[in-house]
């Protein structure tokens, strides 16, 4: 469970709220490509991740990353019960698609880079720690039904 | 992970462009350290740690002075750290966990300010030459 104080949930609610969830999903998944290659290792079809613009402005990344951060989302609205709303997805990531959930820790970290690109001062030291604290959930709650 | 012509060059061109104000960007990044990850409070109980503490302030100014001595020996970080790295790993005994929360609060304080600056690529060098950097702060542990 994350614990959030009522001033942080309200932070997060509200700057949530600006950000436009298909842009700022494929900048984060395409930024993880960039900055940890191996990452990649995930997505062998979908195409050409040969360079950054590449990996920027490719399609499936783009939609790929859309999907992610609308789970995200969904996250957002559950924040009481991450566990239960990631159930599904981690068995997914487990026993289907075999990711290292090594790779959600990145990801967060990707996310709160983007967001602090897109809201500069808005993104006070207390709004980040915040949304830290949101991306460990989400990322443990994905790593809840490894085994 | 080997830090390329281009990694260098942008990690160069950037820094030329913070200027003197490497310490402010070091001193936002400490502030944000403490509150996103309260746990490297820990090795700071003898300061002050409120907003706009002037011990803080001095504590980001070291850091800026010795991420500004890496950005001018790239090519040999262990050696150019090997003093500071002496320091935190016998004196001051930090875990290297906490080299990795400054040095991603160090890419958020730059993202935050320098969005235009802050695309995928240079994003990628950054965190490459943050990593070569904690790695050098990190060799003489253990």
């Amino acid at each position: 469970m994350v614990h959030l104080t009522a001033e942080e949930k309200s932070a997060v609610t509200a700057l949530w709220s600006k950000v436009k969830v298909d842009e700022v999903g494929g900048e984060a998944l395409g930024r993880l490509l960039v900055v940890y290659p191996w990452t990649q290792r995930f997505f062998d079809s979908f195409g050409d991740l040969s360079s950054p613009n590449a990996i920027m402005s490719n399609p499936k990344v783009k939609a790929h990353g859309k999907k992610v951060l609308n789970s995200f989302s969904d996250g957002l609205k559950n924040l009481d019960n991450l566990k239960g709303t990631f159930a599904k997805l981690s068995e997914l990531h487990c026993d289907q698609l075999h990711v290292d959930p090594e790779n959600f820790k990145l990801l967060g970290n990707v996310l709160v880079c983007v967001l602090a690109r897109h809201f500069g001062k808005e993104f006070t030291p207390q709004v980040q720690g915040a949304f830290q604290k949101v991306v460990t959930g989400v990322a443990n709650a994905l790593a809840h039904k490894y085994h | 992970m080997v830090l390329s012509a281009a990694d260098r060059a942008a990690v160069r061109a950037l820094w030329r462009k913070l200027g003197s104000n490497v310490g402010i960007y070091a001193t936002e990044a400490l502030e944000r350290t403490f509150t996103a990850f309260p746990t490297t409070k820990t090795y700071f109980a003898h300061f002050d740690l409120s907003p706009g503490s002037a011990q803080v302030k001095a504590h980001g100014n070291k850091v800026a002075d010795a991420l500004t001595t890496a950005v001018a020996h790239m090519d040999d970080l262990p050696g150019a750290l090997s003093a500071l790295s002496d320091l935190h790993a016998h004196q001051l005994r930090v875990d290297p966990i906490n080299f990795k929360f400054l040095g991603h609060c160090l890419l958020v304080t730059l993202a935050r300010h320098y969005p235009g600056d802050f695309g995928p690529a240079m994003h990628a060098s950054l965190d490459k030459f943050l990593s070569h950097v904690i790695s050098a702060l990190a060799s003489s542990y253990g």
